[in-house]
């Protein structure tokens, strides 16, 4: 009974059907385990955590040169930046927008940085739902290569006050 | 009230003060009364903040029901903090702690070791909460429970936080001190039963937890009130989910003990093989306090071979634990069952089960919806790639739903159906509601939890209030497969929101109104199933559970095509490290 005291002789190694399972799901636990360090060297998407230390007021000067430098049209008055491949883009966070709109090309590899100016915001690229935390104070870098064309839209999935539903960005993706 | 000085009638001699005690009209318990008060003073403030946290749950179901869209944004944050703070904490801790003193005390035959810190401890729980909730009412701390910095509440919030932390941790404090003059006064033989061995480690999680809990609390209270320049979000974030994920596995022991505890009642099952579940029990506290890295997973500035580690609980040994506990107790219901006399074919126990019992059902579907729902899902958004996929989506409170809701929730409401006749002396009205409550439910939550998590596949966001982004600059919007996911969440919600009011419902009706019995047996709440053979002697069928291995096969089947699935998925999206 669980209620109840054990018997004295409780501590025994599992037998049967039970020793079995415990088996088992060691082993299945195992197999998740290496997973993970297997997908880090050979798998595509990883989350490594590159970052820099950077004052929220230096990121947003850095990232209107940025747009300032690259710009190539504005869409809904806010400027398109085309990044160089293999370049670095920045990206800006803030209640309750994304700064600026980037395009980038298929297939080729850029260093995204994200950062914030004021709370903590999500950076969540639709409809291919990746995900990425954005903290103000620390410049998260991305190495990322999109492997499809199109309009993607960024909403913010962390909350960042009443007008949290209405931040949205956009990344163009082009031949 | 059938109190009585106990003496002979038990192997030992407890350590109760005269008068101070009664024995249990139905299983001969010794009940130490002083404990028994606390347990109820608990176990009511849990149901009202449970009553809180519920009404809060169906406004923001019907918020994010697209076609009812029913609270506006500023609303729909506020309650989201309420709902979240009054479930997650109030309701659940205030019920953990009337578990510690009822396992401390009456399963090891002792008095409570002091009745005054059980006073402070209820009443500073009792402030803190009140303290939480007033300063959200006001409307100056629309911060979620999370409340990251550096978004900012008002001071009373995080002090109301800090003082509900201190209160649950001085309950804590007082059942160590139960256990030790329990060992001191010899009132049990041998070890400690199982129930209060897994109660003991939801209370020592409990105390990391909340030490972390007023690690990141303190100077973020100072900081509120401007004492303090600044605090590091990621710093808070690391920390915050110390408190924040090492709760949930305070849930998941207390759940599990309550898993065994209702099986004994329900079926009489005993554990095929204490040293397995007290293992299990001890590989939970040994690794489950890494869990906070499961929120860090796609954050910047901690390191893949941090995540890697830590999210797997170090190689996935607190999984173990719970995979062991979700073959035993189901194991040990069945040889319970079988040697009754249910002994035909693989799952003629199952079928012959107590199933009209709400403290069996509610125990058992608890046991199928943590383990199906929760476990597979909690591994797998908690795998360090696939969170890119899921981390901050609907698919997050897809999995803690049927975690923490039709898991732990469940179960604790199953307990309830044997706590008001047993401690409150009290017997239920409407028995036929009270057997169905635990399948509507667990019908809504599972309901419910599904939308979420299907939802969150395509994208939604979660603590979202719109999913068209009106007034935003760019518009945007999601699949209408997502729509129709986010209204099967509003169902759910719907259906788990009757259940929820007809348990408050039914336990307000019997504790306050009900019909005492004290002095004789509770009412049962099942006859025995016919046998379908004669029951088996003392020895025979130790081990034979084919059914439950059946069960567990299908378990991990489900598993490894839900987990190889996800890699699949991420494989299709964009290349990024």
């Amino acid at each position: 009974m669980s209620i109840y005291s054990p018997p004295a002789d409780w501590f025994k190694a599992p037998s049967g059907p039970e020793r079995l399972w415990v088996g088992l799901a060691l082993i299945w636990c195992i197999v998740m385990f290496i997973a993970m360090p297997y997908w880090h060297f050979y798998g595509k998407q990883n989350s490594t955590g590159e970052a820099y230390a950077v004052e929220p007021m230096t990121f947003m000067q850095r990232t209107m040169q940025f747009a300032d430098a690259h710009k190539i049209r504005e869409e809904s008055g806010v400027p398109v930046a085309e990044v160089p491949p293999g370049g670095d883009a920045y990206l800006l966070a803030r209640m309750w927008s994304f700064y600026p709109v980037l395009q980038l090309r298929l297939g080729q590899t850029y260093r995204l940085h994200i950062s914030s100016l004021d709370l903590q915001h999500g950076f969540s690229l639709q409809p291919l739902n990746m995900n990425f935390q954005i903290l103000p104070g620390y410049d998260h870098v991305l190495t990322v290569t999109p492997t499809s064309t199109g309009v993607f839209p960024i909403v913010c999935n962390e909350f960042c006050g009443i007008g949290h539903h209405t931040m949205t960005g956009r990344i163009v993706v082009v031949e | 009230m059938s109190t009585a000085v106990i003496g002979e009638s038990l192997p030992v001699s407890g350590n109760h003060p005269a008068a101070l005690v009664r024995s249990c009209d139905t299983t001969s318990l010794p009940v130490c009364l002083s404990a028994q008060r606390f347990v109820k003073l608990h176990a009511v403030a849990a149901v009202v903040f449970l009553l809180v946290g519920g009404i809060g749950a169906i406004l923001l179901g019907l918020t994010r029901w697209p076609a009812v869209h029913l609270l506006n944004a500023e609303w729909y944050y506020r309650v989201l903090t309420l709902h979240g703070l009054n479930m997650l904490i109030f309701w659940i801790l205030n019920f953990e702690i009337a578990i510690l003193y009822f396992a401390g005390t009456v399963l090891l035959n002792s008095r409570l070791f002091s009745k005054g810190l059980a006073w402070v401890g209820f009443l500073l729980m009792l402030a803190g909460a009140l303290t939480v909730n007033v300063a959200i009412m006001q409307g100056r701390s629309d911060v979620l429970m999370t409340s990251y910095v550096p978004l900012k509440a008002a001071p009373s919030f995080y002090l109301g936080i800090i003082l509900m932390a201190v209160g649950a941790l001085i309950g804590v404090i007082n059942y160590f001190g139960t256990l030790y003059i329990a060992k001191r006064d010899r009132t049990y033989t041998g070890s400690v039963p199982l129930v209060v061995f897994g109660a003991t480690a939801a209370a020592i999680i409990a105390v990391v937890t909340l030490l972390h809990g007023a690690i990141v609390m303190i100077p973020t209270f100072l900081w509120s009130m401007g004492l303090v320049e600044s605090v590091d979000p990621s710093w808070y974030r690391i920390t915050w989910w110390g408190l924040g994920h090492m709760s949930q596995q305070v849930n998941v022991c207390a759940m599990v003990s309550v898993w065994y505890l209702l099986g004994t009642l329900t079926t009489g099952s005993r554990p095929l093989n204490q040293a397995v579940c007290r293992g299990a029990f001890v590989l939970y506290i040994l690794f489950i306090n890494l869990a906070s890295a499961h929120h860090l997973l796609v954050d910047p500035g901690v390191g893949a071979g941090w995540k890697i580690w830590n999210t797997s609980y170090a190689m996935y040994l607190a999984v173990l634990a719970s995979m062991i506990h979700g073959f035993t107790v189901p194991a040990s219901v069945e040889v319970a069952m079988r040697k009754k006399g249910h002994d035909r074919g693989l799952f003629g126990w199952l079928f012959a089960a107590p199933w009209s019992n709400p403290g069996f059902s509610g125990f058992f579907l608890s046991l199928v919806i943590f383990g199906f729902g929760g476990g597979i899902t909690g591994v797998v958004l908690g795998t360090q790639q696939i969170n890119i996929m899921a981390h901050n989506t609907l698919r997050i409170p897809g999995h803690f739903h049927v975690t923490v809701v039709g898991g732990t929730t469940l179960a604790f409401m199953a307990l309830t159906y044997y706590v008001v006749p047993l401690l409150f002396q009290k017997e239920f009205y409407a028995k036929a509601l009270c057997r169905i409550q635990p399948y509507i439910f667990g019908l809504g939550i599972t309901l419910a939890a599904l939308g979420m998590s299907f939802a969150g596949s395509y994208g939604v966001p979660r603590r979202h209030w719109d999913v068209e982004f009106t007034g935003s600059l760019f518009s945007t919007g999601f699949d209408s497969g997502a729509h129709v996911m986010l209204g099967i969440l509003g169902i759910g919600a719907v259906i788990a929101f009757i259940g929820l009011m007809l348990y408050i419902g039914l336990v307000v009706a019997a504790v306050f109104f009900g019909r005492s019995n004290a002095g004789r047996a509770m009412e049962p709440w099942h006859e025995e199933a016919p046998a379908a053979g004669p029951a088996l002697p003392e020895g025979e069928a130790e081990h034979r559970v084919p059914g439950t291995v059946a069960l567990v096969i299908v378990f991990l089947l489900t598993f490894a095509v839900y987990y190889f699935a996800n890699w699949k998925w991420l494989s299709d999206v964009w290349e990024v490290r």
